[in-house]
């Protein structure tokens, strides 16, 4: 009996309030944690927590009773500065007991700073230094094929790491090699470190870029989860080029501070956590 | 030593296709330079382990670092100059650190590129390399060594580097790997001891390891007795033969086709200094780029021959206490 493995259950309203609930756990998590933690990502963190809500409670076929299961699906966090919302949907999982998360960071933890595939349960790939993560998931998707194995790969990338000229090495491979049992999801929140990702480095238009590097592109709303579900299983139906959906985010979704501050630009969020009294205040907005 | 020759890179890819035949988890990759690594030898016959990501190294890593942690045992080449400098932090992030089940088997080290000049030389991989933790670095002297460690570190669970080279350069053991009569076994981190000597010891790699011999045979003819070891693997290196050298001889010499920085002398200075400090003499290229040109001429001109070996073994033996 895997878990997790609940693809073919229907995409409908409570699947859709269970993942919702879910990903607000993984926010509040993830603010938590990063403020103990006096360090961390949280807003990138909060812009993917329904997408990995969906895939860790829904989607990905996984069993955190057995983590180095050979059938299992592979997840990458390509931007593994967003680890604090990964964490927190594999402690709830079950991989791992939810104290944990409150040592991210500390020495001797099983929770570095970016994902370690030695130190943590469930991580399938060590990242941190942006851009590795597709071509990781394509030389496993590779495997998979050889093997005649069903299993499928996701990663995870952020939009500022599309800036790395070794994503579009990966993106040009992924269509050469007809890699169809990928799915790649870009968190399309719009800003990156330092700015706003079209101040930054232009992606636009990102769609067609994908398009013309042979890939499938669905686009999607990233905080709505039957969008985020159906997009999913539709990406799996592709055969002969991989697939990428382009998940429209909002980065520190779900706290007006974060949100507020994105939007007029401020950046501080993107690697700072918050302090005690904007969690406290933060964390009451993180409710059903 | 016979006066046959052969290119390491070609003994490394019928090594390659004979673990095909027997291994279905080997994988190679490259990046566009399979007729030149010989990888093609490999890819002839296994066309669906076989992937060409195009000139594209730093993805040639990643790539080779997903099938590894797929199960694969995964071979990656290209020259050594972009197979070490333009995947570096990806080998270090998503092979080194995680200890994957990576080969990265680059051909074309060294200086012996020769024509080519120096956009195509790689005269610091060892330096870098042995730096990264959990990484074991592995320079075979002979095409008949280079297939004994092509089996032998496809066997071995780890991240390894192997640099190779290009031009046909003489055979030092006989087939089958034996030396003088003796059947040798490729050991990871076990050097060999090709000539016992007295007076001095010259420790080498790769290419230079022939040279040395050549060196030693010259010293006898001025009455002086050099011993010659192999290291054929700087990382583990063999602290004890070093030591046993040091302490036997109470004189070296380093010999490398790499900067006289942080290679194989820098490796051996660090034992020495910490253990057995006796002098020490590097042979290799002096800090500097080198040029075009055919590489037994380079090697006259920076300082990589027989000559320049027996002159730092003369010059050694004088500060012996």
């Amino acid at each position: 009996m895997v878990p997790f493995n609940e693809k073919k259950a229907p995409h409908d309203e409570v699947l859709v309030k269970k993942l919702n609930k879910i990903a607000l756990s993984i926010r509040r998590d993830s603010l938590i944690m990063t403020t103990k933690a006096c360090s961390g990502h949280p807003g990138g963190s909060l812009s993917s927590a329904d997408i990995l809500a969906a895939l860790y409670f829904h989607h990905l076929r996984h069993d955190p009773q057995n983590p180095s299961w050979e059938g299992r699906d592979r997840f990458i966090l390509s931007k593994g500065h967003g680890c604090p919302a990964l964490y927190s949907a594999l402690a709830r999982a079950g991989y791992f007991p939810i104290e944990e998360l409150w040592r991210l960071r500390k020495v001797g933890s099983i929770l570095q700073g970016h994902p370690d595939m030695k130190r943590t349960p469930g991580v399938d790939a060590s990242t941190g230094t942006l851009g590795q993560g597709l071509s990781i998931g394509i030389g496993m998707a590779l495997a998979f094929k050889l093997d005649g194995r069903d299993s499928r790969v996701y990663v995870l990338l952020g939009d500022g790491e599309l800036d790395e000229g070794q994503i579009w090495e990966a993106a040009m491979s992924a269509s050469h090699y007809r890699i169809d049992n990928l799915t790649a999801i870009v968190d399309f929140n719009r800003q990156q470190l330092t700015g706003c990702v079209d101040r930054i480095m232009s992606l636009e238009p990102l769609a067609d870029k994908w398009k013309a590097f042979g890939w499938q592109v669905i686009e999607i709303d990233g905080h709505k989860m039957k969008q985020i579900l159906d997009s999913l299983d539709e990406a799996e139906k592709v055969r002969g080029k991989p697939t990428v959906i382009i998940a429209h985010t909002i980065k520190g979704k779900g706290v007006s501070l974060l949100e507020q501050s994105f939007l007029e630009g401020e950046c501080k969020f993107h690697g700072t956590p918050l302090t005690e009294a904007e969690l406290n205040k933060a964390l009451e907005e993180l409710h059903e | 030593m016979s006066d046959r020759v052969a290119a390491l890179r070609d003994a490394y890819g019928e090594a390659l296709a004979e673990l095909g035949r027997t291994n279905e988890r080997i994988v190679v990759l490259d990046a566009d330079l399979s007729p030149t690594t010989k990888t093609s030898i490999f890819a002839k016959e296994f066309p669906d382990r076989f992937f060409d990501v195009g000139v594209a190294e730093a993805n040639l890593i990643s790539v080779a670092a997903g099938l590894a942690s797929a199960g694969k045992i995964a071979f990656a080449s290209t020259f050594t100059v972009f197979g070490v400098e333009k995947g570096l932090n990806q080998f270090k992030q998503s092979v080194a650190y995680p200890r994957l089940n990576v080969k990265l088997v680059t051909t074309h080290g060294g200086m012996s590129v020769g024509e080519d000049g120096s956009s195509h030389f790689c005269l610091e991989d060892i330096a870098i390399m042995r730096s990264l933790p959990h990484v074991t670095v592995i320079l075979p002297a002979d095409a008949i060594e280079t297939k004994a460690a092509t089996k032998v570190i496809a066997e071995y669970n780890g991240p390894v580097f192997m640099r190779l080279s290009r031009p046909k350069t003489p055979l030092i053991y006989d087939d089958g790997y034996r030396y003088e009569g003796r059947d040798l076994d490729f050991k990871i981190g076990k050097s060999l001891t090709l000539r016992d000597g007295k007076d001095v010891t010259i420790v080498a790699t790769g290419l230079m390891v022939a040279e040395a011999l050549r060196a030693a045979s010259d010293l006898v003819k001025e009455g002086i007795d050099a011993g010659v070891i192999n290291v054929h693997t700087i990382k583990p290196l063999d602290r004890e033969a070093i030591l046993r050298a040091a302490r036997g001889t109470g004189a070296l010499v380093t010999v490398e086709e790499h900067n006289i920085i942080g290679g194989l002398g820098g490796a051996v200075a660090e034992v020495l200094v910490e253990e057995a400090p006796v002098p020490m003499v590097r042979v290799g290229i002096r800090d500097t780029y080198g040029e075009s040109g055919p590489w037994k001429e380079l090697f006259a001109k920076y300082g990589l021959t027989a000559a320049n070996i027996a002159q730092a073994a003369k010059k050694v033996m004088k500060r012996k206490s």
